[in-house]
């Protein structure tokens, strides 16, 4: 249902994801899937990962600032007109959402996209509602 | 061109004359009016009728610009404050203001301090002097268009900025000398070559340029972008404004209206005054100042004094361009700007930890670009793009209402800004002046 993210600031210069995917792996921890937010001057790194903590931590040592947000992550058929349909729910009962990305598996049946809504709990009750099939962990 | 040989061109000795009875004169009202001074004389064990010679000057204490924080707004006042007429003043430390108030007498010296700084420059009655620097509290504006106006120019009050409307009223009224820092001077010369219009062919002759460092390399890209003659101007609000020296037209070193201001080197380490020719810190004695007279002045800038009598008949001593600063203050666009005033202002912003780094450069513009580093700590950390970009223009808007500078504000991460042992590393001025 509700998942934990993490944030990391980073400027836009040459290294800094190469620093970060280092960092991560150091700790052991994995990648399972992630967007950037970028402006001229700097982007906003968002990850989900298979130990959210371990990968806080590292992070914060390596000297980065992070920060941790519940977000949403359902799962979706792989086929056309899956996404459009979850929209189509969350735009008539008023879930705003502020960004998403998906992560695919090449194997795999089935997709998910991780939401960022304005209000989790309802994101949640609707999500719950419809039955939509929510992801507990990547 | 001399505006007044009397005290221009005044023999040494009568000149000491005059400067020694114009300080015991100021003593004794520092002592008898300004109970702040009183305090600092009767601290410092020295009573007004201790000053027998000038060189006695060196038992008085210094006045620093704390003082004049500390007694912000009217505390240092030397007259009844019916008698002020005018009121200027320049960024502190802290942001609290330093004052300079001004009666009648007070003004008719500085315009007699910019009449001569514009004499030396060749301006007369048949002259059109734009004054292109800042108009209102800060002195420069005022000061020069005082300046213009006793010499009998014609003056044209622009003030600072709408450089289009410069260059038109420029060639419209074929102004002949124009006042402004001198960064705005090369920036307005190739503002004017990108509209088509070509400086050299404008009927500007002269310039003075102050309120900013700049240097022998800068002056010959003015006077060649422009076809003029570029002079160095000194003036601080404590003392006046613009309008202290001047350089006359052998353009080596600013000559010190010394029958108003009486120039010191100090060593700024130990206050002891230091022989004439020896680099050290400018000091400051009012000697006819009526409003807010200050004695022994630390202005923080390093000089030397030459004497002697120049080529252009003057026998004033002369100060050697500024070599740089004693305290961190940072003049930027001509604004004094220290750092602890961006310290301040950013603690004030709500969860901005004041790690920060000012990194000053000079662009293809000319002018002077200020762009303030700040660390995004964890507590300003946002998961959006939009919140940090109105943080970041949050702290652009706070900075250019309480410094009066427009800088660009770009957020870093943590720990890239160095650190050093002791004293953080705050400024990085990569200014080619």
């Amino acid at each position: 249902m509700r998942i934990q993210q993490i944030s990391v600031f980073l400027e836009n210069k040459t290294g800094r994801l190469a620093e970060v995917t280092r960092l991560i792996s150091g700790a052991g921890v994995n990648i399972r899937a992630l967007s950037i937010a970028d402006t001229a001057e700097f982007g906003i790194l968002r990850l989900i990962v298979d130990r959210p903590a371990d990968a806080a931590e590292a992070l914060a040592k390596g000297g980065f600032t992070t920060r941790m947000t519940d977000v949403l992550a359902i799962e979706i058929p792989d086929q056309p007109g899956s996404l459009a349909k979850v929209m189509e729910i969350f735009k008539d009962t008023g879930v705003n959402i502020e960004y998403l990305y998906a992560s695919l598996e090449k194997d795999c049946a089935t997709a998910v996209v991780i939401f960022k809504v304005e209000d989790l709990e309802l994101g949640i009750k609707i999500a719950t509602q419809h039955k939509l099939s929510t992801v507990e962990c990547l | 061109m001399i505006w007044n040989p009397q005290y221009e061109c005044q023999g040494a000795e009568e000149r000491r004359l005059l400067q020694l009875a114009r300080l015991k004169n100021l003593v004794e009202t520092l002592y008898s009016r300004v109970p702040f001074y009183k305090a600092k004389l009767d601290s410092a064990g020295v009573h007004p009728r201790d000053v027998k010679s000038l060189a006695d000057i060196a038992k008085l204490p210094f006045t620093v610009k704390d003082d004049l924080r500390e007694t912000y707004p009217y505390g240092l006042l030397a007259c009844p404050q019916a008698e002020i007429e005018e009121v200027h003043m320049s960024s502190g430390t802290t942001g609290v203001p330093v004052v300079d108030a001004y009666t009648r007498f007070d003004i008719e010296c500085w315009e007699e301090g910019m009449a001569r700084t514009l004499s030396g420059a060749g301006a007369t009655r048949h002259d059109t002097v734009q004054v292109a620097y800042g108009y209102g509290l800060f002195t420069g504006g005022l000061g020069a268009h005082y300046g213009a106006k006793r010499v009998g120019a014609t003056v044209i009050p622009m003030s600072s900025g709408n450089t289009p409307k410069q260059l038109m009223v420029m060639r419209d009224f074929g102004t002949t000398v124009i006042a402004c820092t001198p960064s705005y001077a090369l920036f307005l010369a190739e503002e004017a070559k990108e509209s088509g219009l070509d400086p050299k062919s404008l009927k500007l002759r002269a310039g003075c340029f102050g309120a900013e460092p700049w240097s022998e390399n800068m002056r010959k890209q003015i006077e060649a972008a422009w076809g003029i003659d570029a002079y160095d101007i000194y003036g601080l609000t404590e003392i006046t404004g613009p309008g202290v020296a001047f350089e006359c037209e052998c353009k080596d070193g600013m000559h010190v209206s010394e029958d108003l201001f009486y120039p010191e080197i100090i060593d700024p380490e130990s206050g002891r005054p230091l022989p004439d020719g020896e680099k050290g810190e400018l000091v400051f004695t009012t000697l006819v100042k009526e409003g807010t007279p200050l004695l022994r002045y630390r202005t923080r800038d390093v000089t030397f004094i030459t004497r002697g009598t120049c080529a252009c008949g003057r026998t004033t001593a002369k100060i050697h361009r500024l070599f740089g600063r004693t305290d961190d203050m940072l003049i930027i666009r001509g604004v004094n700007v220290f750092p602890s005033q961006i310290e301040h202002a950013l603690i004030e912003i709500e969860g901005t930890d004041p790690n920060y780094l000012i990194v000053l450069d000079r662009g293809e513009s000319h002018l002077d670009e200020v762009e303030l580093q700040v660390e995004v700590k964890k507590e300003l950390f946002t998961d959006e793009t939009r919140s940090l970009e109105s943080l970041r223009n949050k702290i652009e808007a706070v900075m250019k209402s309480k410094l009066g500078i427009q800088l660009k504000v770009k957020l870093v991460e943590p720990k890239t800004i160095e650190r050093s042992i002791g004293k953080a590393k705050r400024v990085i001025d990569r200014r080619k002046i």
